[in-house]
């Protein structure tokens, strides 16, 4: 009951929530460790880091989701080389990939908030596609107009140099389903949260008051 | 002093310049970058770089490093401009490029990721007013900080275990257990916070 977020018109971020937030950043940058592959003529490696991007919405919903991967980007800018390839620091936000970057954070929000729509237990074809509109739909008009923008080309030079990425997406589209179908599976009541959370925290409110 | 993070220590009058103070050139330098228009200006501009890098004591074999992942996309650039708008045009979008990736890796490499968390909590008091808590914001950067070697830790756990049963490379066996771990982690992360009050209302200082 922080004076602060009082006026907030959504409801805050429990601690629980912080700590979920934290290590699911630590999960995203994590999966850039595994080894990437750049395509010679490409900017951005092809890696599981945008698997993270989808599981953090699948599995955490929309504002938490989308919370990691804003704290995500805020520790590549404020110098972790945690990007896929070991990249970091504000270059990365100077460079062709800045449209990527941004919609990272939208992405997972996406993703999430049509993960939640389906209801507290996950089911896997609506997963896939939540997963193909928020990871693949959001997250590639948004990169591809920060290409455009940042080299000064055709959205549609953007679209052919960014090709390469979209079979590898399909696919991680598919695991980050499966994947999220197994945490749930192991790890139940994250995605009835939103609603019991707010309750819970209306509840703590009224006793504090 | 994190031996996760980009920083390069040093002297330097950069280094010891304040974080924010850094951050208000790179906006600035973004800004004036949209008002280059002509190649002379464009190297102009590197040579101011080039210098900074130099006051700065950051060797010739960093700065290049900077910019390397970019090589591809710079030259298919470089080609595409150079068919639709010229060379003259090509020189200047690939430069400001390099221009602006190489002042903003400047700031990463002189300047302690501490410094720019505070930075950043101090641009978030103001929006206190919209409901943002800066004082959760430093706790949740710092709590980032400390959790990627904490995942990265248990994805080497999860790894060897998967070894030891004689799984594949199975992204589904390995990503699973991962995640599960990582949120009963966090589960008891969480509990810690709150038992060290970080739930209390935080006193205003404005």
């Amino acid at each position: 009951m922080t004076r602060a977020s009082a006026p907030s018109p959504s409801p805050r971020f429990t601690s629980r929530d912080l700590a979920l937030v934290a290590m699911f950043a630590g999960v995203v940058a994590a999966l850039g460790l595994v080894p990437a592959f750049t395509p010679p003529g490409f900017s951005v490696p092809i890696t599981a880091q945008s698997l993270g991007v989808m599981l953090a919405g699948a599995i955490l919903g929309a504002r938490r989701g989308g919370l990691a991967l804003v704290l995500f980007l805020a520790l590549v800018a404020v110098g972790l080389p945690l990007l896929a390839g070991g990249r970091g620091g504000l270059g990365v936000f100077a460079g062709p990939s800045v449209g990527f970057l941004i919609g990272y954070p939208v992405a997972a929000y996406v993703v999430g908030w049509l993960t939640e729509r389906a209801g507290p237990t996950y089911k896997l074809h609506w997963g896939i596609v939540a997963n193909f509109v928020g990871g693949v739909v959001v997250l590639y008009l948004l990169g591809i107009a920060g290409m455009a923008v940042v080299l000064g080309i055709t959205p549609w030079a953007a679209t052919v140099a960014s090709w390469i990425y979209l079979p590898g997406d399909l696919v991680k589209v598919v695991v980050a389903a499966v994947v999220a179908r197994g945490v749930h599976a192991a790890y139940p009541g994250l995605l009835g949260e939103g609603r019991a959370a707010r309750e819970s925290a209306e509840a703590s409110e009224q006793q504090a008051v | 002093m994190t031996p996760l993070g980009l920083f390069l220590p040093g002297t330097s009058p950069l280094h010891r310049a304040p974080a924010g103070l850094k951050l208000l050139g790179l906006v600035a330098a973004g800004v004036v970058s949209v008002l280059l228009d002509e190649p002379w200006q464009v190297l102009v501009a590197l040579g101011v770089v080039t210098v900074l890098y130099g006051v700065a004591g950051i060797s010739l074999r960093v700065a290049v490093a900077q910019v390397r992942p970019l090589l591809w996309i710079a030259l298919g650039t470089a080609v595409f401009h150079v068919l639709v708008n010229g060379p003259a045009r090509a020189f200047v979008v690939v430069g400001v490029l390099a221009v602006l990736v190489l002042l903003a890796a400047l700031v990463t490499l002189s300047t302690r990721t501490t410094d720019l968390v505070d930075a950043i909590v101090a641009v978030c008091r103001p929006l206190r007013r919209v409901g943002v808590d800066p004082d959760r914001v430093g706790l949740l950067l710092a709590l980032g900080i400390r959790c990627v070697p904490v995942v990265v830790g248990l994805a080497q756990e999860v790894r060897d275990a998967q070894r030891a049963r004689g799984l594949g490379a199975s992204p589904r066996a390995f990503v699973v257990p991962l995640i599960v771990r990582s949120l009963r982690h966090a589960d008891a992360l969480g509990e810690a916070l709150v038992a060290r009050g970080a739930e209390d209302p935080v006193p205003d200082e404005g």
